[in-house]
């Protein structure tokens, strides 16, 4: 029973959240942004990845304050390798599940799940585990293996990525929860939120051509940003990422960010790997286009531990 | 027998033979199990011939079966076994829809030299020089590449059609799949044989069968001395010349009561269109037992050896090297032997025995495959080699290894696959990104499934790409990845003989599970 209780707190945790916003001025609402107005990033540490989310949510006023009735959501978890959930190569099943179901229940019309996979795209779906448990939970998961997907956007203000292809449920949808999960990266140091969006878009290659710190940044300006992102710490692969060679890759470290500000999601991301923010330099350059605060002292956190 | 259910035996049995030889050549999602595709192709002649001998075994003998079964029924395999012979009578029957005048065959005389030449000359190519002969006369290779080369991307195209379709509705169960063409020049050689097989079976039945083919030829002889036949009741012929008019092989001369069994396909449609059932199927001038092989044992032998042999295959032999050389050149890929697919072992052998079926080619769920134009040089055109502009080789896939119908690729367990070195990757460091722009990069790293391929300090904050190339096994992502254009930072130099890679080393993390937040 405890897991219904804690849906119905999140309901009714969101029912506050919306009228509170509706207080706080409508155009803000139809941004998309959440005003969780207590804190700006919550941190969760010590439960199952699904537990953990069902506490953090609470404290951000729950899915409501999110997804309203109705509307389209788009679930962008990493499902980048063809590897099994163990290897935490990808977001772990559970929590892609859980969120899923917390989105069905603040009233989403639809739920969508996809990525543009490094791997095979079929064997990456089936292989993490991702297809299969989203599916039970309702979602539909979309295929992103083709060019055709794919619709050209632009970036007004960009350095060096002025224009690029993004996958049509980007644009088709209401709603953007970004669910990455924290690995070491090879090249940047790090892959958390603002990289995880690589996997939206078609030509990577022409980020990793053209700057790839550069372009992680610049993308990030693009209007349609997450509304929320969950960054997946359960498993954290800390080195040989971000595909991982082995087990010993992986450090168990079960904890889970939630915040709806990305560079702070990153910033703090950063210090679980224990990298300093200036190494990863996609986290300085967003910070410095002002597309969110890295300097995590000067932030209302939550920290819960289970 | 009743005289129209041998000819309905016949075309029932074909059609589903024909359905699942269609089925396993367009499967583009992989559904179909290679244990499967295996018992489908374990009775093709010429791949089995060739398995048989590459495995130095007869386990792998469904040849022997065809044989057998040419002994006592004629040339029953062309009929009933054969997907090109198959796909030619449908065709005929097309053609005798489209104009009468193309489904009255009537008796003609055999081309006996050309048919026996190719025959000689074929089999003499095969024991001198290797498999030539046969990648361009093989049956099933032929049908194979049809399939492969010009109807899997139409079935494919009409896949994404609908997936265009449902996906409006916002279903997703089909998916959208990029077509990948193949180099112009490969498509010459299925598409004159297309030309000249679609040709003469439309008008003139199995024609080819009889002149080109020297699996036709080859049973051909056999059926001289078969037990069962076609043959005339001569008291009961009214001459009416019906039967020889349905012959799609032309070899009934009813006017001397006489049927040339070698060129007979066992098709049976002159038993069924005889009135006066003067023509019938049966045993000729003795009675004989007629015994069965044990089908099942065979294919658990074959199945054990096979696996027995993919554990531990690195084959020996010097292959003969053809570069490849690239049209530009700023930092040119240096390439000194094309990658061939995992199982091949040694290129000369593996070059040796591959009739470029293109099966392993049409089942790659990643398209990494492709056929050889000039890799290999023009005797391996259309045999497979491995494309990293185009894909990669997944890690977890032995796919090509499972399927192979001649043996060319030794069976790979997946633990022994991911060990196997194909090839090496080779890193340029002036062509790479992060020399020439300065910016971060790493893309090749990022996609290395043992971290062969790592990223090492380099100017200031940035890393570039190093190569351990003993857990290197060739697998191509790196080059797939790399962002470099026209020519790739990093690319990977085919082994002429596949060698086993070291396992990556792995050591723990200083980092520790955490009690605290760090922040």
């Amino acid at each position: 029973m405890k897991r219904r209780d804690f849906l119905r707190t999140s309901v009714g945790g969101s029912l506050a959240a919306g009228a509170a916003l509706k207080m706080g001025g409508l155009e803000k609402l139809f941004a998309g942004t959440s005003l969780s107005a207590k804190y700006d990033l919550v941190a969760v540490m010590g439960g199952n990845p699904d537990a953990m989310f069902d506490l953090g949510i609470q404290e951000l006023g729950g899915m409501g304050a999110f997804v309203k009735k109705g509307q389209k959501v788009l679930i962008k978890p990493n499902i980048g390798w063809d590897v099994i959930p163990d290897l935490a190569a990808n977001t772990n099943p559970l929590l892609v599940k859980r969120v899923i179901e917390h989105c069905f229940k603040a009233g989403a019309k639809e739920v969508y799940v996809f990525d543009h996979t490094c791997d095979n795209w079929v064997n990456c779906y089936k292989n993490s585990g991702i297809e299969k448990i989203a599916k039970s939970a309702g979602a539909k998961v979309v295929p992103g293996n083709s060019e055709s997907y794919y619709h050209e956007i632009e970036i007004p203000g960009g350095i060096k990525l002025q224009k690029t292809k993004v996958h049509q449920l980007l644009l088709e949808t209401d709603v953007f929860i970004n669910i990455p999960v924290l690995k070491d990266h090879n090249s940047t140091r790090m892959t958390c939120c603002l990289k995880n969006t690589m996997g939206v878009v078609w030509d990577r290659g022409y980020w990793h051509s053209n700057d790839l710190n550069q372009c992680i940044a610049d993308y990030a300006l693009y209007e349609k940003k997450p509304s929320l992102n969950i960054i997946d710490c359960y498993n954290v692969m800390v080195k040989h990422g971000p595909q991982g060679v082995s087990k010993e890759d992986i450090v168990s470290m079960k904890s889970q960010i939630l915040t709806s500000d990305w560079v702070a999601g990153d910033a703090a991301a950063a210090r679980m790997l224990g990298v300093p923010v200036e190494k990863i330099e996609y986290i300085p350059i967003a910070h410095k286009m002002g597309l969110g605060n890295m300097n995590l002292d000067s932030q209302n956190i939550k920290r819960i531990k289970m | 027998m009743s005289s129209s259910l041998l000819r309905r035996i016949r075309i029932v049995f074909s059609t589903l033979v024909f359905i699942c030889f269609v089925l396993v050549l367009v499967d583009f999602k992989s559904i179909i199990p290679s244990k499967y595709i295996n018992a489908l192709i374990y009775l093709q002649f010429i791949p089995s011939l060739l398995k048989s001998y590459d495995m130095k075994t007869l386990a792998a003998g469904g040849f022997i079966f065809v044989l057998l079964l040419t002994f006592i029924t004629g040339r029953t395999y062309c009929s009933f076994l054969c997907p090109l012979g198959i796909g030619q009578d449908l065709n005929s029957r097309i053609g005798g829809r489209i104009k009468k005048k193309f489904r009255r065959y009537g008796f003609k005389k055999p081309f006996t030299i050309i048919r026996y030449s190719l025959l000689g000359i074929t089999l003499v190519v095969t024991l001198v020089w290797g498999v030539y002969m046969l990648t361009l006369l093989d049956p099933y290779s032929i049908f194979a590449r049809f399939m492969t080369y010009f109807v899997k991307p139409v079935i494919i195209l009409l896949n994404n059609f609908l997936a265009g379709i449902l996906g409006r509705f916002d279903i997703y169960t089909l998916s959208n799949i990029p077509v990948k063409g193949f180099p112009l020049i490969v498509y010459s050689i299925p598409a004159a044989f297309f030309l000249l097989i679609g040709g003469l079976s439309l008008t003139k039945g199995r024609l080819y069968c009889n002149m080109f083919c020297p699996v036709g030829t080859l049973l051909g002889l056999i059926s001289k001395i078969s037990l069962f036949r076609i043959k005339f009741k001569e008291a009961d012929c009214t001459r009416c010349g019906r039967c020889s008019m349905r012959c799609k092989s032309s070899c009934i001369d009813f006017l001397k009561y006489d049927v040339d069994v070698s060129r007979c396909v066992s098709c049976f449609n002159c038993v069924h269109t005889c009135q006066d059932k003067a023509i019938t199927y049966g045993i000729v001038n003795f009675k004989k037992k007629v015994h069965e092989t044990d089908e099942g044992r065979r294919k658990v032998i074959a199945g054990s050896i096979l696996l027995l042999f993919g554990i531990s295959r690195v084959s020996s032999g010097q292959g003969k090297i053809v570069p490849k050389p690239k049209k530009q050149s700023t930092v040119k890929e240096n390439r000194t032997c094309p990658v061939f697919p995992p199982g091949g072992g040694g290129i000369a052998d593996f070059n040796k025995e591959c009739v470029a079926c293109s099966l392993c080619i049409n089942v790659c769920p990643n398209g990494v495959l492709q056929p050889a134009y000039m890799q290999y040089g023009i005797a391996g055109i259309m045999q497979p080699v491995m494309d990293y502009h185009k894909s990669f080789c997944t890690y977890n896939c032995t796919k090509c290894t499972e399927i192979c119908p001649t043996f060319a690729l030794h069976p790979l367990l997946l633990e022994a696959k991911k060990l196997t070195q194909i090839g090496k990757a080779k890193f340029i460091k002036d062509n790479c990104i992060v020399k020439t722009e300065k910016t971060a990069c790493g893309a090749c790293s990022e996609a290395c499934p043992t971290k062969a391929c790592h990223m090492i300090p380099y100017e200031g904050n940035l890393v570039i790409p190093e190569v351990t190339e003993d857990i290197c096994i060739g697998c191509g992502h790196c080059e797939f990845a790399c962002p470099a254009s026209p020519y790739k930072a990093i690319f990977v130099d085919g082994n002429p003989v596949h060698v086993a890679a070291k396992k990556p080393v792995n050591v723990e993390s200083d980092i520790k599970t955490p009690v605290e937040f760090p922040f």
